[in-house]
C-alpha cells in the first residue's frame, strides 16, 4: 500500500513539471494564433478565430532571411566541428604520439574557457583578418569552441570500441584513413547523432558572437533576427509570439524524431563511471 | 585551430586588460593596473558579484540537485516504462529553444497587465506584481525563467549516466535488502560521479558567463538592478567603447570560472581515494 501511494505521488509530481514545462509554451502558441485587441482583452481566452496569418506574416517579414542565414551557418559549422572533433578525437584514443597527451589536455581544457573572455580579443582579429561581418566569423569561431567538447563526447565512445575489429581490417589491407572512414564511422551513428544535436543546439541559438561579429541585416541569424524583428514590430505581439514560435520549431522537430538515436549515443558513449 | 580562436583570444585578453583601447580604433595606451582599479572601485560590482552567485546557487540547487533527484524518480520503478522517456524528452524541449527565443517569451510572461503570469493570479484573485520591472526581483525573474529552461537538459545528462551503472550491482543491492533510496544514494550516485562532476561544472561556468538571459529580458535594468558580468563586459566593449574595462572583467570572469573548475576536479579526485 505504501509503496503504491508513493509511486502515485511520483507521477503526479511528473505531470506537474510537465505542465509547469508546457505552460506557458502553450500560452505563446495559444496568443500567436489571435488578434492584437484579443490579446490585450484576455491572454488566457481562446481566438474567435485562428489566426494562421500571424505565422505567414513574421515569416515575410524577414524571418525568412535569418532563417536561411542561420541554416547555412548551422551546416558548414557542423560539418566543421564533426569532421574535425572526429579525426582528433580517433588519434587521440589510437595513436600513441608523443604529444598526444599535451594536445589532449589543451583541447579539454578548452571546455572551460568561456566565448566571453575571448569575445574582444576575437573581435580585433576578425577585423585583422578582414573576415569581420562575414559568415566565416562566426563559423570559425563556433568550430573552435565546440571542438573541445565534441573531442569529448567522441573520445569516450571509440574507446569502447573494441580494437579486434580494427585488427581485422589491418589484416585485410586497409589503411587508417580506410579503417576510420569504412568501419569506425559506421558503427560510431549514435555518438554523431548526439554530437550533431548538442552542436546545432549551440550553433542555431549561439548569441553572443553572432551579436557581436555580425552587423550586416542581411547577414544575421535567427537569435539576432528576433531581436530586431521584436524591435521592428513594437507592438504587433502577436506577430513577434509567431516568429519566436517559428524560430524555435526546427530543433524541436528535430530532437523529437532523434531522441532514441540521441540518448543511445550518450548513453553508450559519455561518460563511462 | 583551438588554439587560435581559443587560447590566443585568453591571453591576448589578459594582455589588453592593461591598455586602454578602444574598439574601432587601434590606439593603445599603457596604462599599468588602472583598469583593474577602475573596475574593483566600481558600484555596480557588488551587484554584479551578487546576482552571479545568485543564479548560481539557484542552479546548482535546482538544476543540479533537483535535477539529479528528478533522474533518479524517472530511472526508478515507479514510473511506467512507457512514460519514462515521454517525460525526459519533455523536460528537455525548453533547453532546444534559443536563449533569445525564451528571454522574449518570458517578456510576455512576465508582462504585468497582458502577462501570463499575472493573468493566472488575478483569475485566482491574488495580488499581481511588476516582475521584470520591479528592480527588487527582476534578476530572480531571470534566474527562474532559466530554471525552467535547463533542469530538464541537466536530468537528462544524468539519466543517461544512470542507465551507464551496471544493472548487476543494482541487483545485489536489492538481495541485499538495500531499498530504493539506498540503492540511489550509494550506488547510484557514486557511479554518476564523474557526470555529476561535469554537470556541476557547466553549471557554474553557465553562471559566471551569463549573459544573453539579461540581455534579451531586462538589459540590466530596472536602473543596474539585474546587471551581471557578462553583459556588463559587452556594454563595456561596444557601447562604452572601453575595451580595457571589458577585458579586466574578462580577466574576472576567466580566473573566477578557471579556479572554481579546478576546485570541484580536486575536491571529487581526492574523494576518490
Amino acid at each position: 500500500m505504501k509503496k503504491n501511494s508513493i509511486a502515485i505521488l511520483l507521477n503526479l509530481l511528473c505531470v506537474i513539471l510537465g505542465i509547469i514545462i508546457v505552460a506557458p509554451l502553450a500560452w505563446i502558441l495559444l496568443n500567436s494564433l489571435k488578434t492584437n485587441q484579443e490579446l490585450f482583452k484576455n491572454s488566457l481566452a481562446l481566438p474567435k478565430v485562428w489566426q494562421f496569418g500571424n505565422y505567414l506574416k513574421a515569416w515575410n517579414l524577414g524571418l525568412y532571411k535569418y532563417f536561411g542565414n542561420s541554416l547555412l551557418v548551422s551546416v558548414i559549422s557542423l560539418s566543421g566541428i564533426l569532421v574535425t572533433s572526429s579525426f582528433l578525437a580517433y588519434g587521440l584514443t589510437r595513436f600513441r604520439a608523443k604529444g598526444s597527451n599535451l594536445i589532449f589536455i589543451i583541447v579539454l581544457g578548452g571546455m572551460a574557457l568561456s566565448e566571453q573572455v575571448a569575445l574582444v580579443p576575437l573581435y580585433k582579429i576578425l577585423r585583422a583578418l578582414k573576415i569581420y561581418d562575414t559568415y566565416a566569423a562566426v563559423i570559425l569561431p563556433y568550430i573552435a569552441f565546440r571542438i573541445p567538447f565534441t573531442v569529448f563526447l567522441m573520445r569516450a565512445y571509440f574507446i569502447s570500441i573494441p580494437r579486434e575489429l580494427e585488427e581485422a581490417a589491418v589484416v585485410d589491407g586497409y589503411n587508417s584513413f580506410q579503417i576510420f572512414t569504412k568501419i569506425i564511422v559506421p558503427i560510431s551513428k549514435p555518438i554523431f547523432a548526439s554530437c550533431a544535436i548538442v552542436n546545432l543546439n549551440f550553433v542555431w541559438n549561439e548569441f553572443l558572437f553572432a551579436n557581436v561579429f555580425l552587423n550586416n541585416k542581411a547577414l544575421q541569424t535567427i537569435p539576432i533576427g528576433l531581436m530586431t524583428f521584436k524591435g521592428d514590430l513594437k507592438i504587433d505581439y502577436t506577430t513577434t509570439l509567431a516568429g519566436l514560435m517559428i524560430a524555435s520549431a526546427p530543433l524541436i522537430i528535430l530532437f523529437v524524431c532523434m531522441s532514441r538515436q540521441f540518448v543511445r549515443g550518450l548513453t553508450s558513449g559519455a561518460v563511462k563511471g | 585551430m583551438v588554439l587560435f580562436f581559443v587560447y590566443i583570444p585568453v591571453l591576448m585578453n589578459i594582455g589588453y586588460s592593461f591598455f586602454r583601447l578602444s574598439s574601432y580604433s587601434s590606439g593603445a595606451a599603457f596604462v599599468g593596473a588602472d583598469n583593474y582599479k577602475r573596475f574593483f572601485s566600481d558600484q555596480v560590482l557588488p551587484i554584479m558579484l551578487k546576482n552571479n552567485i545568485a543564479y548560481c546557487v539557484v542552479s546548482l540547487v535546482v538544476q543540479v540537485g533537483f535535477g539529479t533527484v528528478l533522474a533518479l524518480i524517472l530511472e526508478s520503478s515507479a514510473i511506467g516504462d512507457r512514460f519514462k522517456g515521454f517525460f525526459r524528452n519533455l523536460y528537455y524541449i525548453p533547453a532546444l529553444i534559443s536563449l533569445t527565443a525564451v528571454g522574449l517569451m518570458f517578456t510576455f510572461i512576465y508582462e504585468p497587465n497582458i502577462g501570463f503570469i499575472n493573468n493566472i493570479l488575478r483569475a485566482f484573485s491574488l495580488p499581481t506584481y511588476g516582475w521584470l520591472g520591479d528592480s527588487k526581483i527582476a534578476i530572480y525573474c531571470v534566474i527562474a525563467m532559466s530554471q525552467w529552461q535547463f533542469t530538464g537538459y541537466i536530468t537528462l545528462l544524468m539519466v543517461v549516466a544512470f542507465q551507464n551503472v551496471p544493472q548487476d550491482y543494482l541487483e545485489a543491492a536489492a538481495i541485499d535488502g538495500a531499498g530504493p533510496v539506498r540503492r540511489a544514494v550509494s550506488i547510484m550516485i557514486p557511479q554518476a560521479k564523474e557526470q555529476l562532476l561535469v554537470c556541476t561544472i557547466i553549471t557554474v561556468i553557465g553562471a559566471f558567463k551569463l549573459y544573453t538571459e539579461v540581455y534579451a529580458t531586462t538589459a540590466g535594468g530596472p536602473g543596474n538592478s539585474s546587471q551581471v558580468l557578462g553583459l556588463f563586459l559587452y556594454q563595456q566593449a561596444f557601447l562604452h567603447d572601453d575595451l580595457g574595462m571589458a577585458a579586466v572583467t574578462g580577466v574576472f570572469i576567466f580566473v573566477i570560472t578557471v579556479t572554481l573548475s579546478v576546485i570541484q576536479i580536486r575536491v571529487t579526485r581526492s574523494g576518490q581515494d
